[in-house]
C-alpha cells in the first residue's frame, strides 16, 4: 500500500486517504499558444517508467492538494513537496539523483 | 502446418503423439523486414495475420521482450462484448465479436469462445438510464441488446440477490451474443496462423530503440541487434510510452495498473458473463470452475503490474453482497496488468509524426475483446499508409481537433 506524508499536515497518509491528480508541473499555455501546444498541454503526458513527479490530494486529511516525486516502477517515494511551486525544489532532485546516480529526468 | 482436426487426434493417438509439430516457428531475426510489429500480444499478432491474410503482406517480424502472449494477453478476464455507445466504438469492438465467432475455425485451433451473454447490471438510477441510451444506441448500431428488467436477471442468473441494500439491481444491459474465450489461445491460434504464412515471431527480444533517418522510421534496435524495417507498428499496450518516447514523441495515455483474481474452483454456479460498474467488480465462470472476478482500475501511474490492495478488497465486499454465495469462497490467485489509458477511454489507431510508424494503443481496460478487430483495422492502416473506416475515428489528431470517442461515461470502468 502507497504511504504519502502529507508536507502540509505531517500525517503519513495511506492511499485510501489521498485523490491521485496526475503528472505534476505542467506548464500552463497561454492564449497565444498554436493547437498543437495547446493539446500538449491538454493531453499529452511524460507516463514515464521511473520517476514521476505528479499532485496529489490529502482528500480525506487536510484537503491540501501537494507534490509528490515517486518511482512508478517500484513504488518507491522520494520525497512529498509543497504544491505551490512550478517545479521540483532542488533538494527533492538531490534526493532522487541520491537514490538513482544518473538520472535525468528532469527537465 | 499440419491442420489440427479429430482425424489428426486419432492418428496421433494410435502413433503415440510423436507426430505433432511445434505450433509456431521460432527463427533469429532477419536484418530486414518490410514491416516489423513491436509486441506479440493479441493485437499485434492479429496485426501481423491481417497484414498478410487481407494485404498480402508476409514480410514481417513480430517482436516480443518476454514471451508470447505474456503481456495483458494473458491477464485479462477474457470478457467479450460490442454494447459500446459511441458508433466508431461500436464498430470496432463489434467488428471483433464477430470476428471472435468465427476464429477457431478461420484460425484452425480451438480458443473456446463461448457466446454465454454478457449482463451489465443497472445499480442506480443514473446507470439505469445510460444503459437505457446504450440500449437504444446498439439498436441504431445494429449490436444485438436490450436493457430487461430484475426478474429476468433473476432468471439468468439465480445466485444472484437482486434486492441487496445497497446496490440493489433495477435492470441490466443484456448481450446474449457476448461471452468469453480462452484468452492465451486466441495468442497461440493467431501466432501458429502467422507462422505458417512466413512471418517471423521473435520471442525475449526487447526493442530499446527507434531508429530514424529524415523523420522516416529505419528500422529498431532490439537486444538481438538492428533489425531494418519500412515500416513499424508499435502494438504494446501498457509500455506505449516508452516506445513512444523512443519514436520522439508522447501521447494522450497514463498508465494504471488493473488487477484481477480468481476463486478456488466450484460446480457450475453461473453461465453468464456480469459486471457490475457502480461497485467495480466483474465475474464469470471458468471452465475450470474457477470464479474470474475483475476489480478497478488504480488511479496514479504505475508499471508494477500488480496493484493495490484496498481495490480488491472494495470489490469483492460488493460482489459478496451481489452474490451472497460467494461469501465463503478463497480466492486463490491476483495478479495485476499494466493498461494504458486515453481521456477518452477510446484507443488510438493512427499515423504518428514519424513517418512509416504506427501506433496501435490505449484500449485502456477493453484490449482482450478487440483484438480481432483492432488487428483488423490496424493491419489496414499498415498497409495502406492510410486508416480504413474502423480505425479512422482513433486518429491521435482527434485529441487536438476535439473530436473525442467519449466512453468515460458509457463504460468507465471495467471491463
Amino acid at each position: 500500500m502507497l504511504l504519502l506524508e502529507c508536507p502540509y499536515c505531517g500525517v503519513m497518509a495511506d492511499e485510501t486517504e489521498l485523490a491521485p491528480g496526475g503528472e505534476a508541473h505542467i506548464a500552463r499555455r497561454g492564449p497565444e499558444a498554436s493547437e498543437e501546444e495547446f493539446a500538449a498541454y491538454l493531453f499529452e503526458r511524460k507516463n514515464p517508467r521511473g520517476v514521476h513527479f505528479e499532485r496529489w490530494r490529502h482528500a480525506a486529511g487536510c484537503g491540501k492538494w501537494f507534490h509528490a516525486a515517486r518511482d512508478t516502477v517500484t513504488l518507491e517515494v522520494f520525497a512529498t513537496y509543497s504544491a505551490q511551486t512550478l517545479a521540483p525544489p532542488e533538494e527533492v532532485l538531490a534526493a532522487i539523483r541520491r537514490k538513482r546516480p544518473g538520472w535525468e529526468g528532469w527537465p | 502446418m499440419r491442420r489440427y482436426s479429430a482425424f489428426a487426434i486419432a492418428r496421433e493417438a494410435v502413433r503415440y503423439h510423436q507426430g505433432w509439430e511445434r505450433a509456431w516457428r521460432s527463427p533469429a531475426p532477419r536484418p530486414a523486414y518490410e514491416v516489423v510489429v513491436v509486441g506479440a500480444g493479441g493485437h499485434g499478432l492479429a496485426t501481423a495475420y491481417y497484414l498478410a491474410r487481407n494485404h498480402g503482406i508476409t514480410d514481417v517480424a513480430v517482436l516480443e521482450k518476454g514471451w508470447l502472449g505474456g503481456g495483458n494477453t494473458g491477464r485479462n478476464t477474457t470478457i467479450i462484448r460490442s454494447n459500446y455507445l459511441q458508433d466508431p466504438s461500436a464498430a470496432i469492438y463489434e467488428k471483433a465479436r464477430s470476428l471472435y465467432e468465427t476464429m477457431s475455425r478461420d484460425l484452425n485451433m480451438n480458443v473456446m469462445f463461448s457466446p454465454r451473454g454478457v449482463l451489465m447490471l443497472a445499480q442506480t438510477e443514473h446507470e439505469k438510464r445510460g444503459y437505457l441510451r446504450t440500449a437504444h444506441a446498439n439498436r441504431l448500431q445494429g449490436v444485438a441488446t436490450e436493457f430487461i428488467g430484475p426478474e429476468r436477471v433473476k432468471e439468468l442468473v439465480p445466485i444472484i440477490n437482486v434486492s441487496g441494500p445497497r446496490y440493489p439491481v433495477l435492470g441490466a444491459l443484456w448481450q446474449p451474443r457476448g461471452g468469453t474465450a480462452r484468452h492465451d489461445a486466441v495468442a497461440w491460434a493467431y501466432a501458429r496462423a502467422c507462422s505458417a504464412m512466413g512471418i517471423d515471431i521473435i520471442q525475449r527480444c526487447e526493442v530499446t530503440g527507434i531508429t530514424q533517418e529524415r523523420g522516416r522510421v529505419t528500422g529498431v534496435e532490439t537486444t538481438r541487434g538492428h533489425i531494418g524495417a519500412k515500416k513499424l507498428a508499435i502494438v504494446v499496450a501498457g509500455h506505449s510510452g516508452v516506445l513512444a518516447e523512443m519514436a520522439g514523441f508522447r501521447l494522450p495515455i497514463e498508465s494504471v495498473a488493473l488487477q484481477a483474481l480468481v476463486s478456488e474452483p466450484i460446480k457450475p454456479a453461473i453461465d453468464v458473463v456480469v459486471m457490475a460498474n457502480t461497485v467495480h467488480g466483474y465475474m464469470s465462470q471458468s471452465d475450470k470452475g474457477e470464479l474470474v472476478i475483475g476489480g478497478g482500475a488504480d488511479g496514479y501511474n504505475n508499471y508494477t503490474q500488480r496493484g493495490s490492495f484496498h481495490h480488491i478488497e472494495e470489490t469483492v465486499r460488493a460482489l459478496v453482497e451481489t452474490f451472497p454465495i460467494i461469501s465463503r469462497l478463497r480466492m486463490m490467485r491476483q495478479w495485476g496488468g499494466i493498461v494504458d489509458m486515453t481521456g477518452d477511454r477510446s484507443p488510438i489507431l493512427s499515423k504518428t509524426p514519424l513517418e512509416g510508424c504506427y501506433i496501435n494503443a490505449g484500449w485502456g481496460t477493453g484490449g482482450f475483446k478487440s483484438i480481432p478487430g483492432s488487428g483488423w483495422a490496424m493491419a489496414e492502416l499498415v498497409a495502406k499508409d492510410a486508416p480504413g473506416p474502423l480505425a479512422a475515428p482513433f486518429g491521435l489528431e482527434r485529441f487536438r481537433e476535439g473530436r473525442f470517442i467519449d466512453e468515460s461515461v458509457a463504460a468507465g470502468v471495467a471491463h
